[in-house]
């Protein structure tokens, strides 16, 4: 059998709490970008953000935690979306195998130091959110709250850092070193990011517009994802019923500027060749690309030109972003996008690319639009990061 | 399977460490709550124009890298794998700073830009012109050891054969001061602070970059073989010993067999027990090696204790300044190499001389 087993999967974003939610608002064109509501920002009125609108107290209820406890948001939101893949695999004891975390974050507990800066210094009750800064605290917490002893390692390549913790995760199992690792990513919306990509002015002030002539920028997102993988023998074992299957994986780095993609696309361009290569595919047998698709001038133009170098000008498969609906969830994103890559070769469908109107000027890729039943054997997903991480997954359907 | 050396290396510390053989020269700061970097001249390694825009970390992390690629004699790389438990501090905070005293208005994008945790594996990328491999693990103390075992991971999978690692961390204001309030930073006036049998709680921090050319052939300049390398999220100070155990098991050896153990004591009494009761027990016939003294506390200093680990084997024999126990061996073969960071994050390292110089 070709590929590493995804036997599990959870999700929370902007458009559903379960991978249900998402699965109906994606059929549906029912997207979740709004206004902001949890964050207290002078950009309200001008930016739109794919927000969950559960504040940190419903989260906190909601997963039962003790009110002494000093869970950022970004560890709320990858605790929630972590244990409904375990559930959905249906693990009872964790620990049972050989099992692993491996998540993804971007900001961390960003959220709570830019709220309580200052306040440490005044106020002895918010140190305890001191130590909840780092990257590796969020997967630290994940796995407490699983109950998980066993490797845990958190992965940051900004925009890319779901599909690396992914990719690690299925060279894991691949290599016998784990027998189980559950792999994603977490991200929550907050000043410092919101703040970040307004001074590089790439944030719309409208609805992303993704491969459109017209777009103007990104929507910023907020979300978690995180997947399940087995080994065969597990599979085997426990006669498991497999989601999908990991078939490939490329990670380049594009080696061009700490923020800006090259103009052909190179990183994005070895990323995707390194992943049909993992995967024994050619291009020809991708049936649909989740793409990057962030909606800034930038990115799109890159990854469209690579998307053509590496299937040719005529012969590129349906592709769509689906971060309309969502917002572009950093390092969450690609994990998100794992579990809508997995729902569209279980349901054998095409998700629309939405608000696209106009054709680039610089070449003639059209998304695809609209809802599109069609069979799904492979989907390929592009996730690109500042700081020229660039990295491809490829899905395909279990035999 | 492939095996995976250590060929070059560049550190860079609170201690002489760019330029010497092996802590000749090293001294020891019982004073400061916060060790100072010995910094290297940058402009041996980076253009005078882009030293101005970058922070510590990234300097570092460059000229570290340069100085274990010079030494390992390669000049381009099959992956970068860096680890760094904070990121880019300076420039975090200057962000954040300037978000909040501004109230969001007036930003420039500069140190937005910089303040990603792959920065350092970035700025290196770009200035090798390296479209390889690329990754950055940001877990705690493990961040390093996550490097180390991906990249051991590529070799075995004969993905690569030259690979650029290293473990990078650098201070800033704003988050010692915090750290400092939280406790995690030793109070004043509490000095000396002596690592070993330590009475306070907390750490002397530090920072560094400390990088590794790791490749699957041998050389003449080969330090060490990296054996084998584990992580664990959490353990109770009295597993500890039936993990290295069961580890070393996997490796075909026992406790008996390892010539020396560096031992990742920061000074902090709620925590030091891991590695007590492991002196006390396990390894109290063993040579015993700890080295945050000489590096401070910081969650990628186990590369510091790598570099050591990978030095005692190259140099046969242990500095003074790094031993825990009088014990010696005639011998430094397998070395075991054992770190946490409050109670949580264990790694375990296994490195060897290699026994013929050619494979």
């Amino acid at each position: 059998m070709k590929g590493v087993a995804i036997t599990g999967m959870g999700i929370i974003s902007a458009i559903g709490n379960t991978v249900e939610e998402n699965y109906v608002s994606l059929v549906n064109n029912e997207i979740g970008i709004t206004t902001i509501e949890n964050i207290s920002t002078v950009h309200a009125a001008v930016i739109k953000v794919g927000e969950i609108k559960k504040t940190n107290q419903q989260l906190v209820d909601e997963l039962q935690l003790s009110p002494d406890n000093n869970f950022s948001r970004t560890a709320l939101l990858g605790v929630i979306a972590a244990k409904q893949a375990v559930r959905n695999s249906g693990i009872t004891s964790i620990n049972e195998y050989k099992t692993g975390l491996i998540s993804a974050t971007s900001v961390g507990g960003m959220d709570m130091t830019e709220r309580h800066y200052y306040d440490y210094f005044e106020n002895e009750a918010l140190l305890k959110y001191i130590s909840c800064h780092e990257g590796g605290d969020v997967a630290q917490k994940i796995a407490d709250e699983l109950g998980l002893e066993g490797m845990v390692t958190t992965i940051s390549t900004a925009c890319s850092s779901a599909a690396n913790a992914i990719m690690l995760g299925a060279r894991l199992i691949k290599s016998g070193k784990l027998d189980r690792v559950i792999v994603g990513g977490t991200d929550a919306l907050a000043k410092f990011t919101i703040n970040g990509f307004k001074t590089l002015m790439i944030l719309s002030d409208d609805y992303n517009m993704p491969f459109d002539n017209n777009r103007k920028g990104l929507n910023l997102g907020e979300a978690a994802a995180f997947l399940v993988l087995e080994s065969d023998a597990i599979v085997k074992k426990e006669n498991k019923k497999v989601l999908a299957r990991v078939s490939g994986y490329g990670n380049a780095n594009d080696a061009f500027h700490q923020t800006a993609s090259s103009e052909n696309g190179n990183g994005a361009f070895l990323a995707m060749e390194k992943a049909f290569q993992a995967a024994n595919l050619k291009p020809e047998q991708i049936d649909y690309i989740n793409v990057h698709g962030t909606a800034t001038p930038n990115n799109d133009l890159s990854e469209g030109r690579a998307i053509i170098r590496i299937f040719g000008d005529e012969n590129v498969p349906d592709f769509s972003s689906t971060k309309p609906f969502t917002g572009h969830t950093l390092a969450a994103a690609a994990a998100i996008e794992a579990v809508y890559s997995v729902l569209a070769i279980q349901n054998d469908v095409v998700f629309p690319n939405l608000n696209f109107k106009t054709p680039m000027e610089e070449f003639n890729l059209i998304p695809q639009t609209t809802l599109k039943h069609k069979n799904i054997e492979h989907v390929l997903s592009n996730s690109f990061g500042f700081g020229g991480n660039c990295s491809s997954l490829i899905f395909s359907k279990s035999e | 399977m492939r095996k995976t050396y250590i060929n070059g290396v560049g550190c860079i510390s609170a201690q002489k460490t760019f330029d010497t053989v092996f802590l000749e020269e090293a001294e020891i700061n019982e004073n400061d709550t916060i060790l100072a970097l010995k910094v290297p001249v940058y402009k041996d390694f980076i253009s005078p124009v882009a030293i101005r825009r970058m922070a510590k970390g990234v300097k570092n992390g460059i000229a570290a890298s340069a100085l274990a690629m010079k030494e390992a004699n390669v000049t381009t790389v099959d992956a970068i794998i860096t680890g760094t438990g904070m990121g880019c501090m300076e420039d975090s905070e200057k962000f954040l700073k300037a978000i909040l005293d501004n109230k969001e208005e007036f930003l420039t994008p500069t140190s937005f830009i910089q303040s990603t945790h792959n920065t350092v594996g970035a700025q290196i990328a770009l200035g090798l012109q390296c479209k390889a491999y690329n990754l950055t693990y940001v877990n705690g103390s493990v961040s390093f050891e996550s490097a180390l075992l991906d990249a051991k991971m590529k070799i075995e999978e004969h993905e690569a054969s030259t690979i650029l690692i290293g473990g990078i961390d650098e201070t800033a204001d704003f988050t010692m001061s915090v750290f400092k309030l939280a406790g995690f930073i030793k109070k004043e006036n509490e000095s000396p602070y002596k690592v070993l049998n330590s009475t306070t709680k907390g750490a002397v921090y530090g920072e560094g970059a400390t990088f590794f050319v790791l490749e699957d052939k041998k050389q003449d300049n080969t330090y060490a073989e990296v054996l084998d390398v584990e992580i664990l999220n959490k353990l109770k100070a009295d597993e500890v010993e039936a993990k290295i155990t069961a580890f070393l098991k996997s490796n075909s050896l026992q406790i008996s067999d390892i010539d020396a153990v560096v031992l990742g004591y920061n000074g902090d009494v709620e925590f030091d027990t891991y590695y007590k009761t492991l002196s006390e027990n396990a390894f109290a016939n063993t040579p015993q090696v700890y080295y945050k003294h000489l590096s401070g506390e910081y969650n990628t200093a186990s590369a510091f204790g790598l570099w050591v680990g990978a030095k005692i084997i190259k140099t046969q024999q242990i500095p003074e300044i790094l031993k825990v126990n009088s014990l010696e061996n005639s011998e430094y073969e397998k070395i075991l190499l054992y770190n946490q960071y409050k109670g949580i994050d264990h790694s375990f390292t296994l490195i060897s001389k290699c026994l013929n110089l050619k494979s």
